[in-house]
């Protein structure tokens, strides 16, 4: 993927803030990244480290109050989607991003027929009449590989497995040809063979389609196999990105480090405990002014609590992280720091 | 469902029967003799006499036998006579009210109208009021609209009709005599003065009985509505560029119509037992009225019937709210 092509996403700033009853939490801090067309972009990162909150803030998804997107612009179709009034951000959600959720089972509407909940965006955004939709519709169905369609329009969402279910809000999420999928863990509440399929399945869509992919997931391994950008997000904030090569195979930040420790690994030498990083990612009631990570972090020195280190460049292209022992990394071996 | 309802149907056959004979026993045990209105001069042979005609003193099982034979078999009969003008009944005896020395048939189709414009119409009432409220209140939550409804269904929990119909009565019957605070069954609506005579004396009572159905059911619609606004389904009916009016009223409000179609359909025999309070402080001579006076005269077959028929309306809305309950939600099939 040229590093030069226009960006189809844009998102700089980005600031989400939830008031709640025991004051302010900051969920989302000053976070960039771009998508470019066709590019699949990785997003990693513990539970609660503001992965799903970034990308439902980009769609303005948050029930607001209590979500308030205080700061940031997302810049799509050359407009700012956080500027944007209801009825240009209702024809850019579901028609041109297309949005796939975590839990199959609870995501789909269960009083309404999938082929009624399959036509809705059809009809909504591409004015198409009701044998039109439904003529698509079944189209989309076989498009994600479930068996006689036709027939499945008329079923509930009880009546399809979990399997099933995901690949029916795929199938939604593609109706109108999105742009850009937004895929947030949509394989975390699946069994292991059943996340397989939909893996294989996003990625031969792809090929097909052609769309630009965000793929949330803490799942390293998923990845690995299918992403060709990296972004690791720590506290509401991108802590390290770079191309998926770049990143498992010199990772700069310690908490990359430490996710990619956490990964049992199949072949070699068999080990004792599985790798775990200790405590859990804070609930920010300030917007940070050290790094986040510091009380976690084995390397943490005193700069880390007086400053809050900011993205920079490492040698290798489109390869940035925010950590403080980088200044001493790009004059030190690698080893030295490790150690 | 169809099964389903044809099977339902069967089973309340021997269900109705117990509960026939339940009542039946209930008000055998019941104190009070039904010739103790009677004047006190009429001598102990001739008291005896009449106890004798009205068959009191015939063991239990033939008086309920004669009861359930006379309610299962000549009423009907009766019923298809009036319809049809056949002769099927042939003068066989009908339940007769002791206390109006008539069939209990013929007062209660008497008295139904009143009750049914006032109660059932105050419930239709209700329910068209309750379910925006609830629905709003639930979409703005915290919102002065939901402030308010929420101030305003606590007066009506809180409330009891015997003091807001008074007060009702005073303010707009007395202090401001927009309505008339007494019902007259006698108006014969013919034209449009009339009408608007038999609105204007509907009005107070119809206001003091939905207050109460609008209170309960806003609060039960706004509970279910805010139950199903976090779900995800709705996140995703936002995703896919649905406007706000959709997902509201198409995704959100039909599931959380499941359950309070549940409690409509069961508040619905209710109407049927009449509003006693509220009919008493208006003078609606509907069933409630009748009802209260047949308890006072010991006039047993009248009592028996009228609860007997309330029974049957409770199992008839229970199997309704059964199959409402099934036709809204998919994954409720009874078959």
């Amino acid at each position: 993927m040229p590093d030069t092509a226009m960006p189809i996403l844009d998102v700089k700033g980005l600031k989400t803030v939830f008031r709640t009853r025991g004051g302010e939490v900051h969920a989302v801090n000053s976070v960039d990244f771009h998508l470019r067309p066709g590019e699949l972009l990785g997003v990693v990162g513990e539970s609660g480290s503001g992965k799903s909150v970034t990308m439902m803030s980009l769609l303005r998804l948050l029930p607001s109050p209590p979500a308030e997107m205080r700061n940031g612009t997302v810049m799509f179709d050359g407009q700012d989607l956080l500027k944007a009034s209801p009825a240009a951000l209702r024809a850019v959600r579901g028609s041109k991003i297309g949005f796939i959720f975590q839990d199959p089972m609870t995501s789909l509407n269960p009083v309404y027929t999938v082929g009624f909940q399959l036509a809705e965006p059809l009809r909504a955004h591409m004015g198409m009449s009701k044998s039109q939709a439904r003529q698509r519709a079944v189209e989309l169905l076989k498009l994600v590989g479930i068996p006689d369609a036709e027939r499945r329009l008329g079923d509930y969402p009880h009546q399809f497995s979990g399997g099933m279910r995901q690949r029916v809000m795929i199938a939604i999420a593609l109706a109108c040809d999105p742009k850009v999928l937004i895929a947030d863990e949509p394989t975390t509440a699946l069994d292991v063979t059943i996340q397989a399929q939909i893996i294989e399945l996003v990625k031969e869509l792809r090929q097909k389609l052609g769309m630009a992919i965000i793929w949330i997931t803490h799942d390293l391994g998923v990845i690995a196999g299918i992403a060709d950008r990296v972004m690791v997000m720590y506290a509401g904030e991108v802590v390290e990105e770079g191309p998926v090569d770049e990143i498992f195979r010199n990772p700069q930040h310690p908490y990359t480090r430490a996710l990619l420790k956490t990964v049992p690994a199949v072949r070699g030498p068999r080990e004792e405990r599985l790798q775990v990083i200790e405590g859990q990612p804070p609930i920010m009631h300030h917007a940070p002014a050290a790094c986040s990570f510091r009380n976690r972090c084995e390397f943490a020195f005193d700069r880390c609590a007086r400053e809050h280190p900011e993205l920079q460049a490492i040698d290798a292209p489109g390869h940035r992280a925010a950590c403080f022992l980088l200044d001493q990394a790009l004059t030190q071996t690698p080893e030295a720091v490790d150690g | 469902m169809l099964t389903f309802t044809f099977r339902r149907l069967l089973l309340a056959i021997p269900t109705l029967l117990l509960i026939s004979l339940l009542i039946f026993l209930l008000l055998d045990l019941a104190p009070g003799d039904p010739l103790a209105f009677q004047p006190l001069t009429i001598p102990p042979e001739v008291r005896q006499k009449m106890r004798d005609a009205l068959g009191l003193d015939a063991p239990g099982y033939v008086r309920y036998l004669l009861w359930a034979k006379q309610f299962f078999w000549v009423e009907p009969l009766h019923f298809i006579d009036w319809m049809f003008g056949t002769n099927f009944a042939q003068g066989m005896q009908r339940i007769i009210s002791w206390q109006f020395r008539a069939p209990v048939f013929d007062i209660i189709v008497q008295r139904l109208p009143q009750t049914l414009w006032v109660v059932g119409l105050a419930y239709l009432v209700g329910v068209m009021i309750a379910l925006p409220i609830g629905i709003i209140s639930a979409y703005r939550q915290y919102s002065w609209f939901d402030q308010v409804g929420t101030f305003v269904s606590m007066i009506g929990f809180s409330v009891p009709p015997f003091f807001s119909g008074v007060l009702m009565i005073v303010f707009f019957a007395i202090m401001l005599p927009w309505f008339p605070s007494i019902y007259d069954t006698t108006l014969v609506v013919d034209d449009f003065s009339s009408f608007g005579q038999q609105v204007r004396q509907m009005t107070l009572p119809v206001m003091v009985l939905a207050l109460q159905t609008t209170a309960q059911l806003s609060r039960f619609m706004r509970a279910s509505m805010l139950d199903n606004l976090n779900h995800d389904y709705v996140r995703t009916a936002r995703a896919k560029g649905m406007t706000e009016k959709v997902v509201v009223l198409v995704h959100v409000l039909r599931n959380s119509m499941i359950p309070v179609v549940t409690v409509i359909a069961l508040g619905i025999p209710s109407i049927f037992g009449g509003a006693i309070i509220t009919e008493q402080i208006f003078k609606v001579n509907g069933l409630g009225q009748l009802l209260i006076t047949a308890i006072y005269a010991n006039d047993l077959p009248m009592v028996q019937t009228l609860a007997f028929i309330f029974a049957v309306l409770i199992v008839l809305c229970n199997l309704i709210a059964d199959v409402l309950y099934g036709l809204l939600d998919p994954r409720i099939r009874y078959d």
